[in-house]
């Protein structure tokens, strides 16, 4: 037990002990309040502007307050959340299917195995049909039937149609819903937004956050910037496996730095692995590139029967084929959730029955749809994505089916927060893929736009508001010994990368660590394996410490400099991760474990000895992190073996 | 494949540029055409000289950050393709490929290949949005959009606010990116209160910009890798004569 020490449990100390329908209410009334009069002259800093990010800033300056907000982009309109593809899920049962508000909740946990916080889970059901209210008064675009009311569809993991899309884009039709909203305020005056600049530090004063270190892209001017309260939107880690489907530049650095900061960071070794992305072409790979999951409706999954049948897809009879989700899953077929979609592919390929170079993919057919609705009716609902498919890979999927293997997409893992979204650091609130809070460890499709949204737009604001109004801060300024430390140490940590002036380019060291991850822990994970990792990371960490080559000055725009601060702190993280999936020896959603499966290869959880939350605490650079458990209680969605059969 | 690259390199706003040849012996057909440069850049680093500074993100034609001219066409030669989604294939070996920042008044060059947008945010601050505070919104349903008109403000509303029409017009006119937002906005029931003061503060804030004027000459609409039609200019000008002329 060496690899990590265990702490005193934690507890969500606040969510309400009432039924669970009334928790959010009670809590929003127990909220003290901040008079609209004296809201301007409280400073929130925002970093991101995602659809969490961008959200919460347009509503928290809508109520007054004056938000400080920051992106590392160029236009707070570029943020990942722009990439989401499928949809936005929302309770509305305008399809008369039985769906409500209690069955999105129960999806959801269940979906998540069982590894989530049931009062957010269910706040976010509740608040889900408002997102969608607000984001058709903001004119984004959803589909509609002829009728002129909302189009939905399906998604995996789920048999109702609660599916709200804006054909293959609906993350960027949600984001420049949101931006629009944002760029009022910045006009308003009510947000100061600083574009190209990036958090390379949490200023925390008296235990509470205070403000952050950022430095201008541009000019590599670093800055410090003071506030009553510091809200992280940053996103995901999915690039700690440098190949995945973050934006090339999605990064951890704020999150890490608040979690030396002493914020706790909740199981990151829930990593959402898709099913449905195209396979990599090669060496020079840089990032992958999902399909919606949503073709998963319409396309049909198979593999050759055959081990090594190199017949082209044409040339394979029926008999020949095995459509393995339809077979294994009756149930759901193609529509499993992601977890299990991307284990089924991976063990057809390790069986030998992978297509594509180096047998790493599966077909996705649509010649069965095509031949059911018609060309036209498949381009209408899947235009874009077949086009996105034809560019990458130079096949048209309208006459081949489609190659695709799973890829890291997203993670559940993050911050640790409690019902108000606030970390363990007083004053330093997470919101959206950031934060741990309301997927527990599979997150169902649809479901991250949904979250990013209700976190932003609607429990943020007051839970915010509660905090401001209900702490006595002091004034701070640049002079704090605090601030002018952590400036300092931020600077620092930047003049030593550029000074190693070694014989390794930082994508080097990104891409071993993220091949490291990706094998040891990566869809199937192993004590062997993750032993493993754990003894090469810190080699790794070191090595890059004393051999990387940064060119360039820190006094100007750098993007090698960026990288590099970037993946110092993912070689930190990755230890994290290993720890993490070593300790938890169970399987679970995303986090499989060899040695805890069913005697059919499915995922078998341990409730007795896991169901909690792993909330680790910084141990130092290559020290031994600290374990608190949140343990987790079931007493609405009762604990069982998920069933997709 | 061999491919030679001649990349405009400039250290900074105020320092002058100048095109820099460079050899990739080892290019990939399959790889995109920013691994091209990903690939040189590892090598440039190795050898101590200066990586090509480019502006990039998501990788998959959405995010809008990428966007250079190739060959004197921005984004490339394939229609309807960022250059994020060009693949080399659509090269030949021993191709010289001459690549350059996005070029217009409104855009001044920050480094080699990446230049300042940030007037088109502002363009977007001056108006182009629906007011509708958190939580004042009604019922979803309580107001039906017919589907050709969700559909069209759909289409407008998937500009990805790259720049590639103002670095393909002769003008470095902004006005497909402009009436992109008009006609998104402007055609939905939600937008019909703001219609008019939208699209006088947008074309307003567009020509403060320094963007130039539009004289129809179509170039911006076949460098869209979104396929935005002429037609959203036309909608935008009708707009404009409509809200100048003070009709409700």
């Amino acid at each position: 037990m060496s690899f990590y020490r265990l702490g005193d449990d934690i507890a969500d100390t606040t969510a309400p002990d009432v039924p669970i329908e009334q928790r959010w209410d009670k809590r929003r009334f127990d909220a003290k309040l901040v008079n609209p009069a004296n809201r301007r002259r409280h400073t929130v800093i925002v970093v991101g502007t995602g659809l969490a990010g961008g959200a919460a800033g347009a509503t928290l300056a809508e109520q007054g307050y004056h938000v400080i907000q920051f992106c590392y982009q160029d236009s707070p309109r570029r943020a990942h959340s722009i990439a989401a593809q499928g949809g936005i899920n929302a309770a509305k049962n305008y399809r008369n299917d039985g769906d409500s508000v209690y069955r999105l909740f129960y999806d959801t946990v269940k979906g998540g195995d069982f590894r989530s916080r049931e009062s957010n889970v269910y706040r976010l059901a509740q608040t889900s049909t408002q997102i969608i209210d607000q984001c058709v008064a903001q004119g984004v675009p959803f589909a509609r039937e002829y009728g002129g009311l909302l189009d939905t569809r399906s998604f995996g993991g789920v048999q109702v149609a609660r599916t709200f899309y804006a054909r293959g884009q609906t993350g960027q039709q949600l984001l420049i819903g949101a931006y629009q909203a944002l760029s009022r305020q910045i006009d308003a005056g009510g947000v100061e937004m600083h574009a190209r600049t990036e958090m390379l530090d949490l200023i925390v004063i008296d235990g509470r956050a205070r403000g952050i270190v950022a430095r201008d892209l541009i000019t590599g001017e670093i800055s410090t910037y003071l506030a009553d309260a510091v809200v992280l939107a940053t996103g995901g880690y999915g690039n700690v496996f440098y190949l995945s489907t973050n934006a090339k530049n999605s990064n951890a650095s704020a999150i890490w730095r608040a979690h030396r900061r002493g914020a706790y960071f909740a199981n990151p070794c829930y990593t959402q692995i898709h099913p449905t992305c195209i396979p990599r072409s090669g060496d020079h790979q840089s990032k992958l590139t999902l399909m919606s999951e949503s073709l998963r409706n319409d396309g049909r999954i198979w593999v050759p029967k055959n081990p090594g049948d190199t017949r082209s897809p044409d040339q394979i009879p029926e008999a020949d084929r095995d459509y393995y989700l339809e077979r294994i899953y009756p149930g759901f077929g193609n529509l499993v959730p992601r977890d299990i979609a991307s284990r089924a592919a991976k063990n057809q390929c390790d069986l030998g029955r992978g297509v594509g170079p180096g047998g790493l993919g599966v077909y996705l057919d649509f010649a069965d749809a095509i031949k059911r609705m018609g060309e036209a009716a498949v381009r209408e609902k899947y235009g874009n994505l077949f086009e996105m498919y034809d560019r990458i890979t130079g096949e048209d999927p309208y006459k081949v089916p489609m190659r695709i293997y799973p890829a890291i997409h997203y993670t559940m893992g993050g911050l640790w927060v409690d019902y108000d979204l606030q970390s363990t650091i007083p004053g330093c609130f997470v919101v959206g893929e950031a934060n741990f809070s309301d997927h527990g460890a599979n997150r169902l499709g649809a479901s991250a736009l949904m979250q990013g949204l209700a976190d932003g737009y609607f429990v943020l604001p007051p839970m915010l508001g509660n905090y401001i109004a209900s702490t006595k801060l002091d004034k701070v300024d640049a002079s704090h010994p605090e601030v002018t430390a952590t400036v300092a140490e931020a600077t620092g940590r930047l003049d030593r990368l550029l000074s190693i002036d070694g014989e390794r380019t930082v994508d080097s060291f990104h891409r071993e660590l993220g091949e490291i991850l990706w094998n040891e822990c990566g869809m199937a994970r192993t004590e062997d394996g993750l032993r493993k990792a754990l003894g090469r990371l810190p080699e790794l960490r070191e090595e890059f410490w004393r051999s990387v080559k940064v060119p360039g000055s820190g006094a100007s725009l750098n993007q090698s400099l960026e990288r590099a601060n970037r993946v110092s702190d993912f070689l930190e993280l990755g230890e994290l991760l290993c720890v993490d999936a070593l300790h938890r020896e169970e399987s679970c959603g995303g986090h499989f474990r060899v040695e805890s499966q069913t005697p059919d290869g499915e995922a078998r959880r341990d409730d007795d000895r896991f169901a909690y939350a792993a909330a680790w605490e910084f141990g130092g650079t290559g020290g031994t992190p600290v374990l608190h458990r949140e343990p987790l209680e079931f007493n609405y969605v009762h604990l069982a073996q998920r069933n997709y059969a | 494949m061999k491919l030679t690259l001649r990349i405009w390199r400039q250290a900074g706003p105020a320092e002058p540029g100048s095109m820099v040849a460079y050899e990739v012996p080892d290019a990939n057909p399959d790889m995109s055409f920013l691994e091209l440069l990903d690939v040189l850049n590892e090598r440039l680093t190795l050898e101590g000289g200066d990586p090509v500074t480019f502006d990039h993100d998501c990788r998959e034609g959405i995010c809008g950050s990428c966007g250079v001219v190739i060959n004197g066409q921005a984004h490339g030669p394939r229609a309807l393709t960022t250059t994020c989604q060009l693949h080399v294939r659509s090269f030949s070996d021993g191709d010289v490929i001459d690549i350059e920042p996005w070029r217009s008044v409104a855009f001044g060059v920050l480094k080699d290949l990446m230049v300042d947008r940030s007037g088109l945010d502002r363009i977007i601050q001056a108006g182009g949005y629906i007011s509708a505070p958190t939580g004042s919104a009604p019922e979803a349903h309580s107001t039906p959009v017919p589907k050709p008109i969700a559909d069209s403000a759909f289409d407008n509303a998937t500009c990805i606010g790259c720049g590639a029409c103002v670095a393909a017009c002769p003008n470095g006119s902004a006005m497909l990116f402009t009436s992109a937002k008009v006609a998104h906005l402007n055609s939905l029931p939600q937008g019909a209160p703001e219609r008019a003061s939208r699209v006088l503060n947008l074309v307003e804030a567009m020509d403060a910009e320094g963007f130039g004027g539009c004289t129809n000459t179509g170039e911006c609409t076949n460098a869209c890798p979104k396929g935005i039609p002429m037609d959203s200019i036309a909608t935008l000008n009708r707009e404009y004569l409509r809200a100048s002329l003070g009709r409700k």
